[in-house]
């Protein structure tokens, strides 16, 4: 089995540290992993995206035009990863800030309202963990238990104490990821 | 104990640099292999090993410092991306004319001039070609993976010190910046003068004792001396195509139609062979793993069975020469790559493919041998 996905939204949301937690955790299952960053002059405020792949074969190209999966964080990243998704494959959204909402009925669409329930939990830094949640609960690649493993690893020590916080973050996202009916939005627009 | 990390290209080169055993590093930042010298600066490998790391004042201070430090018969390396590189030149230069063992890692970044921080392949010619002056090439590896940016250090060295020459390690901003799993090996003591006179001669200037006085240097100005240079030079480099030259094939053995790619083209090229495979077209690929010396011979051979090749490069045309030289106008031969940064896609080199080389079958024979020779 090899998974092909792309996180993508804004510099500063956590899309390139919830990659490198997946790549950790799937590392941690014997698999091969690779991460490959869209890099840039821009740090904050510009969009970011990153290539995950988990497989249990080598890994050819690191570099794709179509994925298995699409994390998408922000409309830009929206406009220009929507028709990059396998037919048959999955695009998980937050609503947060899109304007145009995706159409495609060939793949399986999902919300998550990361923004706002990251707000809520009174730490917008765990919304990228929200999100990592809810593309667990839709396709579980890797087990809680390594992407805990994983975020340890990755956190410097001074925010083990947030550790928590985090796996509550990822559990939010579990049970707040919802099918999104593109043919009831498009009527719905049309009344 | 060896040790699985996941970590980027760049960082995995210089822990395997300390690892392997490395005594100096001198460099000066740019993008995108900075993250060389900041994890070097950062594991302080003067207090795990004794390694020294300098950044120093240019690209041009560096290549000296390394030209300093390898006559002394240390395991010195370098690193910087294109610019950075071409500043080098005169330095690597010199390191082969005085013959001297060194590692040179180029990230490379698309130009010319300052160019762009996204990968490219642009330098191949500066790397197999020359670059700097002279008659000298340098022993080329192309890492694809960061697993071979971490083994291709202590390959490296060991190369540099067996022809002492200086190597390179041809890499990009692709492969530099991703990260992937790799095994680490266990970490090595730095060698002592006398471990280095006794592995690999007595030649460096460690200080003359009661031997003869060791001396280092590119200049001769009587021309039959220069031209011994300048044949010893040449004699190891058909040494190193006998003994050292490396490549990788995948889906060769039944292949009709041959992509030729390094690095991580090559890698990208990968997944062209397997969607060409999925459609019918049986696709394979020849990986040089050194680029110079190239593995002509094997893909001289590799002609003989394929109806085209097409090589694939994230520049305007480099390899592509070499390509031709090695398959004899035997079947035609194609190029393909993006340039200024942009990666190319899996798809687009098999439409490349397609339209150039497979053409429906239908190959343009444009060979002037006789077809009993084929």
């Amino acid at each position: 089995m090899t998974q092909e996905m792309i996180i993508a939204g804004f510099g500063g949301q956590g899309v390139l540290s919830m990659g490198k937690i997946l790549a950790y955790a799937g590392m941690l299952q014997g698999e091969e992993v690779c991460w490959m960053p869209s890099y840039g002059p821009e740090m904050r405020g510009g969009t970011a995206n990153v290539t995950v792949i988990l497989s249990d074969d080598r890994i050819s190209s690191p570099y794709l035009k179509v994925y298995d999966t699409a994390i998408i964080l922000n409309q830009q990243s929206m406009d220009k990863f929507e028709n990059a998704v396998k037919p048959g494959g999955i695009l998980i959204y937050d609503p947060n800030g899109i304007v145009s909402h995706p159409t495609r009925k060939d793949i399986r669409i999902f919300r998550v309202d990361g923004y706002k329930l990251a707000t809520e939990m009174g730490n917008r830094k765990v919304f990228n963990m929200i999100l990592l949640g809810a593309f667990l609960k839709i396709r579980p690649v890797v087990t809680i238990k390594n992407v805990l493993k994983g975020l340890k690893e990755s956190l410097p020590e001074r925010y083990h104490h947030l550790l928590p916080l985090n796996e509550e973050a990822i559990t939010k996202g579990m049970e707040n990821v919802f099918p999104y009916d593109v043919e009831k939005a498009l009527t719905a627009e049309h009344v | 104990m060896s040790e699985l990390r996941l970590m980027k290209g760049n960082e995995a080169l210089a822990e395997a640099a300390i690892r392997a055993g490395a005594d100096a590093y001198f460099g000066y930042p740019i993008t995108p292999q900075s993250e060389v010298i900041e994890y070097l600066m950062t594991e302080r490998p003067e207090e795990r090993t004794g390694m020294v790391v300098l950044q120093a004042e240019s690209e041009v201070a560096a290549i000296n410092m390394v030209y300093g430090a390898a006559g002394t018969g240390k395991k010195v390396m370098t690193s910087s991306s294109s610019p950075g590189i071409s500043l080098k030149m005169e330095g690597i230069s010199y390191l082969a004319g005085a013959e001297l063992p060194a590692l040179i890692v180029n990230v490379v970044r698309g130009g010319p001039g300052l160019g762009t921080i996204q990968p490219s392949q642009a330098d191949y010619y500066q790397a197999v070609k020359g670059g700097g002056h002279g008659d000298y090439h340098m022993y080329v590896l192309a890492p694809a993976s960061v697993q071979e940016m971490a083994d291709f250090v202590s390959d490296g060295f060991e190369m540099a010190f067996k022809y002492r020459t200086p190597v390179m390690i041809l890499s990009d901003g692709l492969i530099g910046q991703m990260m992937e799993k790799v095994v680490l090996k266990d970490e090595q003591k730095r060698l002592t003068d006398e471990e280095v006179a006794e592995r690999y001669g007595d030649w460096a200037t460690t200080g003359k004792k009661d031997r003869e006085r060791n001396i280092i240097t590119s200049l001769y100005l009587e021309p039959e001396r220069m031209e011994q240079r300048v044949r010893r030079l040449m004699k190891k480099y058909e040494r190193m195509e006998q003994e050292d030259m490396r490549y990788e094939t995948i889906f060769c053995d039944d292949a009709e139609y041959l992509i030729v790619a390094y690095g991580s083209s090559a890698r990208i090229a990968q997944k062209t062979v397997e969607l060409a495979r999925k459609k019918g077209i049986r696709a394979g690929l020849l990986r040089p793993i050194t680029l110079f010396p190239f593995p002509t011979k094997p893909l001289n051979k590799l002609a003989d069975q394929v109806k085209g090749v097409l090589s694939v490069e994230m520049n305007a045309g480099q390899m592509i020469d070499d390509v031709r030289l090695a398959i004899e106008h035997k079947v035609p031969a194609e190029h393909f790559g993006r340039t200024g940064g942009i990666i190319h896609t899996p798809e687009e080199i098999l439409e490349a493919l397609e339209q150039k080389i497979v053409k429906d079958g239908s190959i343009r024979h444009h060979t002037t041998r006789e077809p009993s020779l084929l």
